[in-house]
């Protein structure tokens, strides 16, 4: 389907392509297999400017929105979910600078995040904030010139890789979800620590780890927005960056996708191939639905956020919702479709399956979705 | 420093197709590349002028639709792309071609070294490059695997050989073509890309790099290619069966026979 996509556009989604064919797909086994953090691939994207595409020109950027974010990280998942999150995790650690920094904290931190000198990471989620993100117990007391941070981030995608963290942490418990802040913390802060490496079904090859904080001082110049401001700038970020997700779910039900139809194609059976028997073809046909229907909602939704649109919040949560929900089903089936290889971890098959289960639990799991969803349009049909 | 890069654009030949009747390359549909020996070239360029400082100017003859070929050798890092272009140029064979590149070095003056694939994909020849440094005049050193150092204007090089290698140590301005184990040519960057896609390319024709007629194209080259054909497929082999010292002797008289 032609999604009259800018001259701009196409030349990031085919460097995307080139790159995931080229140098990921031949090692996405071997960082599924070792849980290793794939640098090689991060300093690939950086070379080609992958990193700096949804930054703003002035600061070193291609000037791109969530569109090219969610192109290149479709293609980029299409190879492996795992390595295209070291990207996209960035991208959610940036957000918050990008809609929300003042002028010097842009300076000081956006060049080198595009230049891919620097990734990101975002830290809410904690042991007891999980979908109730209004649970977090991480403090951030002011002290003269500074804050102090104390508290434990769980599950942080890039954490211990990452050089930036965005951090929601309460400043004030009396006021309840206005007493939320978000701040700017930098990798080397005496008091920030990292925990071990967690061990995944899936996106194994992404770091994720637990971010601590023990009486880590940053200076008081490194709030985003203003005191109380952390949900909004937690929302305002998820709004932007769940097309993400969603482009990261449709990369990988395309990877898997693009596999079983290959496979249906050679794998000979009563001697012929599989793909000749109506039960594959219209699994195969349900499966190119659903992501050519994912991907024009997942399009369509970076784009209205890219216009400029005063509320996304329903349409970052349908494309979120649908695209993991499309990556999920069309995984299966693709393991379906190569029966007992697919089970095989000699085939890489399996390893999309794994790794589209997040899709459907990170970053608000589809459940929080429908809330979100459910509340809009209940609020939009009582204004009638 | 400034280095210059030669290269060529040459049909893709993981989809380079005979005409059976012909026997010539079918070339409709089939898409152009750089020459990929030549894009081990420009990333060495590209890898001295990040290590010493300097431009890279990259050159090529061939036809217009070359140009695309240029523009991503910006893409890649080069900064200045020359298009030698000329329908007088047809024809030409490596001596022609080697002449012609060496008019168009001259016409853009100083340079520290020139780079070059070890060969092209399409005509095999490895005579190009070598044919430049001996109409500049200046040293050449063939197949470098690695570029050591340069400093005080010399340049201290590996040079692949059967064996091993050597190590060369040569004055500046000279001539190298390189072999694919130098390096591992990066990705287009997509700043690149759009520098490329508003990049100049510089055109010049046989009377803009003053050559001499007679030296270029079909009349300049003298080489002629009398007859391309395939190789006929190899016949299967014969599996001799029996015990060892019976097929050792009949190993023997069919060697014999073959006169070997």
């Amino acid at each position: 389907m032609d999604y009259l996509l800018t001259e701009q556009q196409i030349m990031i989604r085919d460097l995307a392509r080139q790159i995931a064919c080229d140098k990921m797909k031949p090692l996405a086994a071997k960082y599924d297999e070792s849980e290793e953090f794939a640098w090689e691939i991060m300093k690939v994207l950086s070379g080609s400017d992958i990193f700096g595409i949804y930054i703003p020109e002035a600061y070193g950027g291609l000037g791109g929105g969530v569109m090219e974010l969610c192109l290149a990280t479709e293609e980029l998942s299409r190879a492996c979910g795992a390595m295209a999150l070291g990207f996209a995790g960035t991208a959610l650690g940036t957000y918050p600078i990008l809609l929300y920094g003042n002028e010097e904290q842009k300076k000081k931190y956006l060049p080198d995040i595009a230049k891919g000198k620097k990734l990101a990471a975002f830290c809410i989620t904690e042991a007891e904030a999980g979908s109730d993100a209004g649970s977090i117990r991480t403090t951030a007391r002011k002290d003269g010139d500074h804050y102090l941070l104390n508290g434990t981030k769980q599950w942080i995608t890039n954490g211990g890789e990452a050089e930036v963290y965005t951090v929601i942490a309460i400043t004030d418990k009396a006021k309840g979800a206005r007493g939320a802040s978000a701040f700017i913390v930098e990798k080397g802060t005496k008091g920030l620590d990292f925990g071990k490496k967690e061990k995944k079904l899936g996106i194994r090859a992404s770091a994720t780890r637990e971010v601590i904080f023990t009486d880590c001082r940053i200076p008081k110049e490194n709030i985003l927005g203003k005191e109380g401001m952390g949900f909004i700038v937690a929302m305002k970020t998820f709004d932007n960056s769940r097309p993400g997700v969603a482009a990261q779910a449709l990369g990988i039900a395309q990877g898997a996708y693009d596999l079983a139809i290959d496979y249906a194609r050679k794998r000979i059976q009563f001697g012929q191939p599989i793909s000749s028997f109506q039960a594959i073809q219209h699994m195969l046909a349900d499966m190119a639905t659903q992501i050519e229907a994912a991907r024009a909602l997942v399009y369509s939704t970076a784009r209205m956020v890219d216009s400029g649109a005063k509320s996304v919040a329903k349409e970052s949560a349908m494309a979120k919702l649908y695209a993991s929900d499309v990556a999920m089903k069309v995984t299966v089936d693709a393991v379906q479709i190569f029966g007992g290889y697919g089970y095989m971890r000699d085939y890489p098959v399996e390893k999309f399956m794994r790794d589209a289960k997040i899709t459907q639990i990170y970053e608000g799991t589809n459940q929080i979705q429908r809330n979100v969803i459910a509340s809009h349009l209940i609020k939009e049909s009582m204004k009638g | 420093m400034h280095i210059i890069v030669c290269i060529k654009q040459v049909p893709n030949t993981t989809d380079v197709r005979i005409d059976p009747v012909k026997n010539t390359l079918i070339r409709e549909g089939v898409e152009s590349v750089i020459n990929p020996f030549d894009t081990y070239a420009i990333e060495e360029a590209v890898l001295l002028k990040e290590r010493f400082g300097g431009k890279v100017t990259v050159v090529t003859m061939g036809p217009p639709q070359a140009e695309s070929a240029l523009k991503e050798a910006i893409s890649l890092g080069c900064d200045e792309a020359i298009l030698v272009s000329d329908r007088k140029f047809a024809g030409s064979d490596t001596w022609a071609t080697s002449y012609t590149l060496a008019c168009s070095i001259k016409k853009i003056g100083t340079f520290d070294l020139i780079l070059c694939g070890k060969q092209a994909s399409d005509g095999d020849t490895a005579q190009v490059g070598p044919g430049i440094s001996t109409h500049l005049d200046i040293p050449q050193v063939t197949y470098v695997k690695k570029v050591e150092d340069i400093s005080g204007n010399k340049a201290k090089v590996e040079r692949m050989t059967e064996e091993g290698y050597d190590v060369i140590e040569t004055p500046l301005p000279c001539l190298m073509t390189v072999v694919k184990e130098i390096n591992t040519p990066r990705l287009p960057s997509l700043k690149g890309m759009m520098k490329a896609k508003s990049a100049k390319i510089t055109k010049w024709t046989a009377d803009d790099i003053k050559c001499d007629p007679k030296s270029i194209g079909l009349d300049g080259s003298p080489t002629r290619v009398v007859k391309i054909f395939t190789p006929p497929p190899r016949k299967g082999g014969e599996v001799l069966k029996g015990d060892a010292g019976e097929i050792a002797s009949r190993v023997a008289g069919l060697l014999k026979d073959i006169v070997i």
